[in-house]
């Protein structure tokens, strides 16, 4: 499955936010959305969800334009993972993962033994079954993120969108997340991420876009998108790319 | 470092319960809904046998088993005591129920419709209503319109307010306090240029509420909205969980907000009508027995409203009780409701305060 943006333009009242966008991103895949405040992230990737709608451009799903795809079928190809968040009640882990399952199931129904049991199994993939009883907002932040990309997964769509999804997690857990991404994409989904961190993209990344006041400067693999020059420009700040050994680079920044 | 140590890591890191054999059992609800059942089905009793005239036990066997329509035990419980119980117990458990659709509504566990001033619209457009000397479909047609108006002004109100910035719990109680007022305002209006020798009398009386003068025809007349209010909404109430996560999430998870919030808001403003026409402006309610039942089932919508039901009616008759028994005098239901619901609701503000410090 692909899922492709074309020549999105896009903005709020006269601001023009996007500026004729194109990314794909395949099923096996993770693909990261790089770039500095206000760059258009986000507005991307509500467009990409169908919450916004482009001024002029599609969104394709295997070559099909999605902008007249009901709800229903768009929630069962695309998954969106938020950051992690605390809802106003003290729902049950489970409870939140099976919120998912509401797009399987009639407007009246509630979830059965088979939404429960494909929750579990979700549950189960990031290997945090055992939460599954806890109240979400007692977990901590990186714990709340792998809920919500489980959840995602019991939506069962093919294509996952996640929203920074290490934002306010601690080293540990931020890693933690990025293994989970990578197994998840090896498993043959697709993943959209967006994330503050180039460092990230060299660790998960098989495709890179960096953005720049609602354009690409840059998309290819992260070892030819991210380079000194193109990241400089990107965050208007100077830095060196450098080779930690072991086939691994990170960016570092330099204060003067 | 190898791949089983990597991932025990990884499992030590993501949770410290991760070395409890099973995972922690499920919550399981149904023994609460037992025993929520049987209380509710004793209070029901109690109340029916318990008044001004007393009644043995035995006067239950003697009503059925006779079917005389004269006899006095049979005028007092089915013609006072059955409708006054149904009554209680419709309005306890529909405004338990509105209420807690609208905190999952509104995502904010401080809202309600008497609260945001469902009430207030509904008492305006049913006194309105007496004012004009309409029947009482006419008076519950307006209230409902009333009710409908408020919500949908809280609604506007707060959400432009909150795109303005501010905190959403505050801007919402502040934006239902005005709508309130407003409310309330414009009863008095209604009430000042009444007819004080008779339909200001009706006005007053119809506000400030109370069941001791329900008749088998009123309760028809309530019955029907409230139900046609509750089901919908108890239809709903697994969705109402997509919907507390907010407007994009239950969006991105394939629901439509729209719909089922136009059946909230609509469902919940016909309850607010029906209640107010029947009994007055019963408060407080809405707002605390959802918490109550939170307490004892849970966050989940799905538990949550069928549970408000069963507790909203049972402290409903058990107030009920209270206003005809506690003095020579009864008090009216809505004085009562207040005075109960007014120190949780104190509780609640300090609980929230000492959770954010």
């Amino acid at each position: 499955m692909k899922i492709s943006a074309e020549q999105i333009t896009a903005g709020y009242r006269s601001k023009t936010v996007l500026n004729g966008i194109s990314i794909e991103v395949s099923s096996g895949e993770v693909f990261c959305l790089l770039g500095a405040n206000g760059s258009g992230k986000t507005t991307l990737f509500k467009t990409i969800l169908g919450l916004m709608r482009p001024t002029s451009g599609k969104i394709c799903v295997d070559g099909e334009d999605i902008s007249r795809w009901s709800r229903q079928r768009l929630a069962k190809t695309l998954g969106y993972v938020p950051q992690a968040h605390t809802p106003p009640f003290a729902y049950c882990v489970r409870d939140v993962v099976l919120m998912a399952r509401s797009v399987h199931s009639g407007p009246f129904a509630s979830p059965g033994k088979r939404d429960i049991a494909i929750a579990d199994e979700a549950l189960d993939r990031l290997s945090i079954l055992c939460l599954a009883h806890q109240r979400y907002t007692e977990l901590s932040g990186g714990e709340r993120q792998l809920v919500l990309i489980a959840r995602a997964l019991a939506q069962q769509a093919q294509i996952l969108v996640l929203d920074e999804p290490t934002s306010n997690l601690d080293f540990g857990n931020q890693m933690l997340v990025l293994r989970h991404v990578k197994e998840l994409a090896e498993s043959g989904l697709g993943l959209l991420m967006t994330t503050h961190f180039p460092d990230f993209a060299f660790l998960c990344a098989s495709r890179v876009a960096l953005m720049k006041k609602g354009r690409i400067l840059a998309m290819n693999s992260p070892e030819k998108t991210l380079t000194q020059a193109s990241l400089e420009e990107a965050y208007s700040t100077p830095l060196r790319v450098v080779d930690a050994g072991l086939g691994m680079r990170v960016v570092v920044p330099r204060m003067n | 470092m190898t791949l089983t140590a990597d991932s025990e890591l990884e499992a030590s890191k993501v949770s410290p319960h991760a070395d409890e054999a099973a995972p922690p059992r499920a919550w399981r609800t149904w023994p609460v809904f037992v025993a929520l059942w049987a209380a509710l089905l004793i209070l029901t009793v109690f109340s029916l046998l318990y008044g001004r005239y007393r009644l043995p036990w035995m006067s239950w066997w003697k009503v059925f088993a006779e079917q005389d329509s004269t006899s006095l035990e049979n005028i007092v419980l089915l013609q006072v005591r059955l409708p006054r119980v149904l009554a209680a117990i419709l309005i306890g458990g529909g405004l338990s129920v509105s209420g807690a659709a609208f905190q999952g509504l509104f995502r904010n566990p401080m809202a309600s419709p008497d609260i945001l001033g469902a009430y207030a619209g509904a008492g305006f457009g049913a006194s309105l209503g007496i004012l004009l000397g309409y029947s009482i479909v006419g008076i519950q047609t307006l209230g409902l319109v009333g009710g409908l108006a408020a919500i949908l002004l809280v609604w506007t109100l707060g959400s432009v307010a909150t795109r303005m910035g501010g905190d959403p719990t505050l801007t919402l109680i502040l934006v239902g306090i005005i709508v309130r007022e407003a409310g309330m305002a414009l009863i008095r209006l209604t009430e000042y240029v009444a007819d004080p020798h008779g339909k200001l009398a009706a006005i007053t009386f119809w506000l400030v509420g109370g069941l001791s003068a329900v008749t088998p025809h009123d309760l028809q007349f309530a019955a029907v909205p409230i139900l046609v209010g509750v089901i919908p909404l108890l239809l709903l109430r697994w969705k109402l969980n997509v919907l507390s996560f907010g407007e994009e999430e239950a969006r991105a998870l394939g629901v439509n907000p729209w719909s089922i919030r136009v059946v909230i808001i609509v469902c919940s403003a016909l309850i607010s009508a029906a209640v107010v026409s029947i009994a007055g402006m019963v408060m407080w309610v809405g707002l605390v027995i959802p918490h109550f039942a939170r307490m004892l089932v849970g966050a989940n919508h799905k538990a949550l409203l069928p549970a408000s039901f069963l507790i909203g009616s049972g402290y409903l008759l058990l107030v009920d009780d209270c206003a005809r028994g506690l003095f020579a005098l009864e008090v009216p239901l809505g004085i009562l409701t207040s005075l109960v619901g007014l120190p949780f609701f104190l509780y609640l503000v300090y609980r929230t305060r000492t959770e954010r410090a």
